[in-house]
């Protein structure tokens, strides 16, 4: 029945926060991936090539719609069919990233169709380029109305991370697993684990509300 | 082996895989529908009690991965003396995973019935049960179903982690066939595109037509 092991949760504990740290890395290096990649991916939707927007934006489909753990099984496996070995973080890496670029690339359309055409025009009027239209005035305007929704993948790729552990990438949940076949105890290290990611996803949450509220007012949007 | 070969060979593992894959959805579905209504409306009880355990619900549930439920549920709770099939913890995990979403979505839609449809089914002498259930909730239905088609795609989605309980969904025949044959690209394709058809092709239509239905129901079409 139930008998919690303070002794046994004081032993694990160590072990479990050094794979938090590798989860915070594998977190903060799949969403780097995906803030830059999600963003080539909407630009390549706002070309005037058709076929270019037309096959992005299917692949954004696809990829939104199948599972990242399966995702994530693919770019392991596949490779090593053809010749080409990843490591478990590099496959998770780009695995999670593309997923997340998927997402982020959704919001980010959403941001940059929210820029006044006037925008363009001005800029244009200016003899501002295409690049210096996009970095220096188009972007810093479709970045606040982006950040609610780049906030939200931010602890959803936070909390996506246990599924790099099918490959044997050691963050929180594969650790937890390990710590459980040897000792055959799984109520602590399983509930560690879920009181772990409580503790870091609730307050990021509020964090990020309170950040986008502090950019709008910085902005004076609000 | 060609393609054809393989689709010969595993095709009804595959097959059988998928058909659980769907029956998963579909029950997940049934249980994340049921949880949200009920968590979201408790949520905006006025009875701090009822409210506290809808939001505690939410926070837990929202704020971990579906993984470590599914985990959970599975190799925990049978320390607490419930035991699950393993079929039924995985529809159980990811039905209440994706609930607690929904319930803010429930919440969500209610609060956006603009306030002069909640006057009127006062002035009309509605009790509070039957101003939620033939004025409200009809209306909150239309305003959060285009979310709930996203939701349900992320529940078809998640419904591919209970493979790793050993639940026999296609997630989990296309591993065992890759664990025998090594054909990573043909096993996981196959896959990746049954689920991509299911989500474009059946879901997203569905959800389409329920909102084409539910429209007419109130009569706004």
């Amino acid at each position: 029945m139930f008998d919690w092991r303070w002794d046994f949760t004081i032993e694990i504990l160590p072990r479990l926060i050094v794979a938090t740290g590798n989860t915070l890395l594998a977190a903060g290096l799949g969403y780097a991936i995906a803030v830059v990649l999600g963003l080539v991916f909407a630009l390549a939707q706002r070309t005037p090539s058709r076929a270019l927007t037309f096959v992005v934006r299917e692949a954004i489909e696809f990829i939104r719609s199948t599972p990242l753990v399966l995702q994530i099984f693919f770019v392991f496996y596949v490779g090593p069919q053809f010749g080409l070995r990843l490591s478990p973080w590099t496959a998770g890496m780009i695995a999670i990233g593309l997923h997340y670029a998927s997402y982020l690339s959704e919001v980010y359309r959403g941001g940059l169709d929210s820029v006044p055409k006037g925008q363009w025009e001005a800029a244009t009027s200016l003899n501002l380029s295409t690049a210096r239209t996009y970095f220096r005035v188009v972007i810093p305007q479709a970045l606040p109305p982006s950040l609610a929704g780049m906030g939200n993948y931010l602890v959803g790729i936070f909390k996506d991370t246990p599924m790099l552990s099918v490959i044997g990438v050691a963050e929180l949940m594969h650790t937890a697993t390990a710590i459980g076949s040897e000792t055959y105890r799984f109520l602590e290290p399983y509930t560690l684990v879920g009181l772990i990611f409580l503790a870091i996803s609730l307050p990021t949450a509020a964090g990020i509300r309170v950040f986008e509220r502090w950019v709008r007012r910085k902005l004076g949007l609000s | 082996m060609s393609y054809f070969e393989f689709l010969g060979q595993y095709g009804d593992r595959i097959l059988s895989g998928t058909l659980v894959t769907m029956l998963l959805t579909v029950l997940a579905t049934l249980l994340a529908v049921a949880v949200a209504l009920a968590a979201g409306l408790m949520r905006m009880s006025r009875n701090g009690f009822v409210s506290g355990v809808a939001t505690v619900y939410i926070e837990i549930f929202r704020g971990t991965s579906l993984l470590v439920q599914l985990y959970w549920i599975f190799f925990v709770l049978p320390l607490f003396g419930i035991t699950l099939e393993k079929f039924t913890a995985g529809f159980v995990a990811v039905g209440m995973n994706l609930g607690a979403y929904g319930a803010e979505l429930v919440r969500g839609a209610i609060l956006s019935v603009p306030k002069g449809q909640w006057e009127a089914a006062l002035a009309l002498n509605m009790s509070p049960a039957r101003r939620m259930r033939r004025v409200i909730l009809p209306q909150a239905l239309l305003i959060m179903l285009p979310s709930w088609g996203n939701l349900l795609i992320e529940l078809l989605k998640g419904t591919a982690l209970v493979a790793l309980i050993a639940v026999a969904d296609l997630m989990f025949q296309v591993k065992q066939i890759n664990g025998t044959t090594f054909l990573s690209a043909q096993t996981f394709g196959t896959a990746l595109i049954i689920y991509y058809v299911i989500a474009r092709f059946m879901i997203t239509p569905f959800m389409r037509w329920l909102e084409r239905f539910m429209q007419r129901m109130v009569g706004r079409a």
